[in-house]
């Protein structure tokens, strides 16, 4: 039993990294229909970002708490930079362009920012500074629930919990719904439809930020690849869950997460992708807008 | 040329990307040895490039907007005389007994290296040709491409190991390599000509139906669901063919050889050379396997340079290199009087 549990805080705790990644995914393609294939680049780059801040800070000797808060500060403003640059640069020209044509200039982005980093910093595996301390009341149950795990996952309740309020309370939030659902409507209606696009992927991006630099904390090494793997992972997740649909991402990604989880625990590492990936085949097939996607009709 | 709000903005851009280049071209830290070394010099480099480049797109830009409607007829004209080419079946003739000689020719007159570089172009013509029928002309998104690839290397490299077939085997290993280019050339040629009959075939004509309105098709008859699985298995035949020449090429194939990356660079050649186009999708296989390749000169910054020229190319040619004429029928050539040049 304590096995099983040990297993399922491990994939909850995976599949909210996910689930944060994946927000990003599905709130650009709920917006623009783009699957924005540099989103895991941006969360790598959060990820580097708050380790050279963080190493820097303790070699300088900052106390724990304030290297925690400014190094997630910088992880997210500079992410969030880079996703307003990158929506400036590769998709913002091509609004109009063929359905494909912004998919690949995503994927050229995507080669560009993993080769960026590797020319600026090192291909070598970084490790990166232990972040969050291991609470003391956490001893009786470490060996099933580790304190990061805990960490992680109220985290990214209280993020998600702060980013339902902002999209269903908040004029922006209310803007992007209507952005996605009809772009030129909204345009009618008076909403600036380019400044909600770069709000969406600001928003985005500062929750790859976050989703970096909690899992770099947890796994304890980075490298500029790390982003295309979780990339993938992410938009898996995302699909799973219903493209497009918010509540649909985090689901999908708890749900990868905790097949990874089982698969790997009960039956060997080496097959937790097929095992995730047959997952996502068998879903679609019952349901092809993935767990809680609308059926998209279309009249004529 | 540019005005002052021009270099006011390139100036603001500059200052942007220093920014934004800040932590990681300028910090970098050894936590083993935990040194931080500030190299501010790179801020400079960054402010100095980024505002050349503003200044250089700006200036394209206005160029562009001046030459549009010149560089469009420039463009249909380029592809009409290569569709006249191969419409005429003499030229078509001329045009293969040409390239089979200089596929003869190519291996005797140049290094195994260079063979080597244009075996690779060509295999990456013939799927970038393969996945254009199932993106191009009927509109699907396939992005699993490569696993038809790794099928067929797979299939050959099975069967040669276990049962010795393959009539690869018998091929010695120094001529090997001129013949392989040989054979490739062919396939792409034969490649070219399926293709473009299929494009104007009663099937073709319903994939790029379905590719530009699904619901208009099946009012007009069109089995939607056996269209789209005869383009998605053409699709995967030419990959197949072209997995097994991988394998017999390389002797040696794993995993690690399909991998999600390979589909994205067929994908990029079918919608960089322009969606549809059969022209399009060799000059865009050819650009993209050879561009990486000649650019080993910039050794490390290769991939960097790559990545950067995908989406320059998508922001200044979303349409693709060459991007298909759509045929359209005239009842009456005397009411439609050509278009002034």
């Amino acid at each position: 039993m304590d096995y099983f549990i040990e297993l399922f805080c491990g994939g909850l705790t995976r599949g909210a990294i996910y689930a944060l990644i994946a927000l990003g995914y599905t709130m650009v393609y709920g917006i623009i229909g783009l699957i924005n294939f540099a989103h895991g680049e941006i969360y790598m780059i959060g990820a580097f970002t708050a380790f050279i801040v963080a190493t820097v800070l303790s070699i300088y000797g900052f106390p724990l708490l304030a290297i925690v808060i400014l190094a997630g500060f910088a992880a997210v403003i500079w992410s969030s930079a880079y996703g307003y640059t990158v929506e400036k640069i590769a998709y913002k020209p091509l609004r109009h362009a063929p359905r494909l044509s912004p998919l690949i200039s995503a994927i050229g982005m995507s080669i560009f920012l993993q080769n960026y980093v590797l020319l600026a910093q090192t291909s070598n595996f970084l490790p990166f500074p232990e972040l969050i301390p291991e609470f003391a009341f956490m001893e009786p149950i470490a060996h099933i629930v580790g304190s990061t795990d805990i960490v992680i996952l109220i985290t990214t309740a209280v993020i998600m919990l702060i980013l339902t309020v902002v999209i269903k309370g908040t004029k922006v939030g209310k803007a992007m719904r209507a952005t996605s659902q009809d772009r030129t409507m909204a345009m009618l209606v008076g909403i600036n439809v380019n400044r909600i696009i770069s709000a969406t992927f600001i928003i985005g991006s500062a929750l790859a930020a976050i989703g970096g630099l909690l899992i770099a904390s947890h796994i304890g090494q980075i490298n500029f690849y790390i982003g295309f793997l979780a990339g993938i992972k992410a938009f898996t997740a995302a699909v799973l869950g219903g493209i497009g649909s918010i509540p649909g991402a985090v689901l999908g990604g708890l749900v990868l997460g905790l097949t990874e989880s089982f698969a790997t625990g009960y039956v060997s590492s080496d097959y937790e992708d097929v095992f995730a990936f047959s997952l996502l085949v068998l879903i679609l097939i019952f349901k092809p807008s993935g767990l809680l996607g609308k059926a998209e009709t279309k009249k004529v | 040329m540019l005005g002052f709000k021009e270099i006011k903005n390139g100036l603001l851009v500059s200052l942007w990307f220093v920014f934004l280049t800040f932590p990681l071209m300028v910090v970098k830290v050894d936590p083993v040895e935990r040194i931080v070394s500030w190299r501010w010099e790179n801020s400079i480099y960054v402010a100095i490039g980024t505002f050349v480049i503003y200044c250089v797109v700006k200036i394209i830009m206005q160029h562009r907007t001046g030459n549009a409607a010149v560089e469009k007829e420039a463009e249909q004209e380029k592809e009409s005389i290569i569709h006249r080419v191969l419409a005429s079946p003499k030229q078509k003739y001329t045009l293969i007994a040409l390239l089979l000689a200089v596929a003869i020719a190519f291996p005797q007159f140049s290094s195994s290296y260079q063979t080597n570089v244009m075996t690779t172009a060509l295999m990456y013509v013939v799927l970038g040709l393969g996945l254009n029928i199932v993106v191009g002309m009927a509109g699907l998104l396939d992005l699993g491409y490569v696993a038809f690839y790794a099928v067929g290397a797979y299939t050959y490299a099975l069967l040669n190991h276990h049962f010795d077939l393959g009539f690869w085997a018998v091929l010695p290993i120094g001529g090997g390599m001129a013949a392989i280019f040989g054979i490739l050339l062919g396939f792409m040629i034969v490649t070219i000509f399926i293709v473009n009959r299929l494009q104007d075939s009663r099937l073709g004509r319903a994939w790029i139906a379905l590719r530009e309105d699904e619901i208009a098709c099946q009012a007009m008859g069109i089995d939607k669901r056996r269209t789209k699985l005869v383009a998605f298995a053409l699709g995967a035949f030419w990959a197949g063919i072209i997995g097994v020449v991988f394998a017999a090429k390389t002797t040696f194939i794993n995993p690690a050889s399909f991998t999600f990356l390979e589909s994205a660079i067929i994908l990029a050649i079918v919608v960089l050379g322009g969606m549809g186009s059969i022209v399009g999708v060799i000059l865009g296989a050819l650009i993209l396997i050879l561009l990486p390749e000649y650019l080993r000169a910039l050794s490390e910054y290769r991939m960097l340079a790559f990545g950067a020229i995908l989406v320059a190319m998508m922001v200044f040619r979303p349409r693709g290199l060459i991007s298909n004429i759509r045929r359209t029928y005239h009842s009456d050539k005397k009411f439609h009087p050509p278009i002034q040049h």
